[in-house]
């Protein structure tokens, strides 16, 4: 049995209110069978200096990322990921983080790839609940591990590769939610400061730029629906049947703008590249547009 | 390039190897909680950042009388960066300029740190070495 919707009035103005919950009903339904929260942070460590009360930690790169491959984790590594945790196919999982969500939005994403049905994310993340003064610990969490189905991920409908970045020039948005500086290809070319990964700096062409930032509030919670639809449909002119393709450096902060325009503003055609920059400005003869040259 | 470690840093090193996974983790977070907080002459000054460090971490070095001085600053919220910094600060305290610079950057190669924080936050700890070897080699570091 899924747990109860949170109904609040902020989040039922969203397309799928059903992703998220404030920080008000986590409170009120911690501890409850059936929900496993969970940690999803930038820092590694930063879980363990305290944590919300029973929640556990997936870690996005030693636990959902391939050891080996650049890829996720295989049906068979997400099902004990889960099992050990003793997260059931049809348990409601929470999941919240540091940095507005970023890691937490993105292990969403990846829980979306394998088509865990419940899964939703804590508006404002950690910082949120830190600065209500709500209750953290250091505890370990008991867990009573359980077995989770080896279900396929699914590759093609909520992600993007190379490929089809390439064929969607063109043809459907691009939106790149990287800083300014990032877009405009400025940051790669400071001197002795080596960035991480890219070759060759700017975007994608025909991308627009909409950073992630835009669509969250200072204290870590997404803007109001109302706001957002100002910024993605009136603005941006994005419809919800587009078929949009997100990407940033690594697939993390465009997470945070696929959960935003999926299941804030119910669009049914977002993918995001999660090769993203580092592995698009390290291509070979991929075209690359820069605000002071034409695209090559 | 020098295959010793000077004596503080090989201990460190040591520590980190010989103990289990769990300890280890619970060890940085140690190290963490340990890093000096800025000295009050050096808060507000602009410290040089460290961008491969995704959440930011200052450094500034100092050398006085031929051993050098290491003041790092980074948020709470980064115990990684936090950890990192604190075990180059207690390893390479008061070490000379040339012991630094002849610190091997891969030095905490050996410490089975990587299955715990991962292979690629790893490299955050050589460029943390990198940078205070930069300021020490471009003598940004005030000497005295």
């Amino acid at each position: 049995m899924p747990l109860p919707s949170d109904s609040d009035a902020k989040l039922n103005a969203y397309a799928h209110p059903e992703r998220l919950v404030t920080t008000d009903w986590l409170a009120e339904h911690l501890g409850e069978p059936n929900l496993v929260v969970i940690e999803s942070d930038e820092d590694v460590l930063l879980y363990h200096t305290g944590h919300i009360p029973g929640a556990i930690k997936v870690d996005w790169q030693l636990d959902l990322n391939d050891a080996t491959t650049r890829d996720y984790v295989s049906p068979e590594g997400f099902a004990e990921v889960c099992g050990n945790r003793g997260i059931g196919r049809d348990t409601t999982v929470v999941i919240y983080g540091d940095n507005f969500n970023w890691w937490a939005a993105y292990a969403l994403w990846v829980f979306s790839l394998f088509g865990h049905q419940d899964v939703r994310l804590l508006d404002g993340g950690r910082a949120k609940w830190l600065a209500e003064g709500r209750p953290m610990t250091t505890d370990n969490p008991s867990l009573t591990p359980c077995d989770y189905p080896i279900v396929p991920r699914d590759d093609a409908t909520i992600r993007a590769f190379k490929d089809d970045v390439l064929a969607h020039i063109g043809h459907g948005p691009l939106v790149d939610v990287r800083s300014p500086g990032e877009y405009s290809g400025e940051l790669l070319h400071m001197p002795d400061y080596p960035q991480e990964g890219a070759q060759r700096g700017g975007h994608v062409p025909t991308a627009r730029s909409v950073p992630w930032k835009r669509a969250a509030n200072d204290d870590g919670s997404f803007k109001s629906a109302d706001d957002l639809r100002a910024i993605y449909a009136e603005e941006q002119g994005l419809k919800a049947g587009d078929d949009v393709i997100t990407y940033c450096r690594i697939g993390e902060r465009s997470s945070h703008t696929w959960f935003v325009l999926t299941h804030l503003l119910g669009f049914e055609h977002v993918r995001n590249y999660d090769g993203s920059w580092v592995e698009w400005g390290n291509a070979v003869r991929v075209p690359i547009e820069r605000p002071e040259r034409p695209a090559s | 390039m020098s295959g010793t470690l000077p004596a503080r840093l090989q201990e460190i090193v040591d520590e980190f190897a010989e103990v289990d996974r769990t300890e280890r983790l619970d060890l940085l977070l140690d190290y963490s909680r340990s890093l000096r907080p800025l000295p009050a002459r050096l808060e507000g000054v602009e410290l040089e950042r460290v961008p491969e460090c995704q959440t930011p971490l200052f450094v500034q070095t100092e050398v006085e009388e031929g051993r050098v001085h290491l003041f790092f600053a980074a948020p709470d919220e980064a115990p990684t960066s936090k950890g990192f910094a604190a075990i180059i600060q207690s390893g390479l305290e008061g070490c000379s300029v040339d012991e630094i610079l002849g610190t091997p950057s891969d030095f905490a190669a050996g410490m089975g740190l990587a299955d715990v924080v991962s292979p690629l936050r790893m490299r955050s700890v050589g460029a943390i070495l990198a940078r205070v070897k930069r300021q020490l080699m471009t003598s940004d570091a005030p000497s005295t």
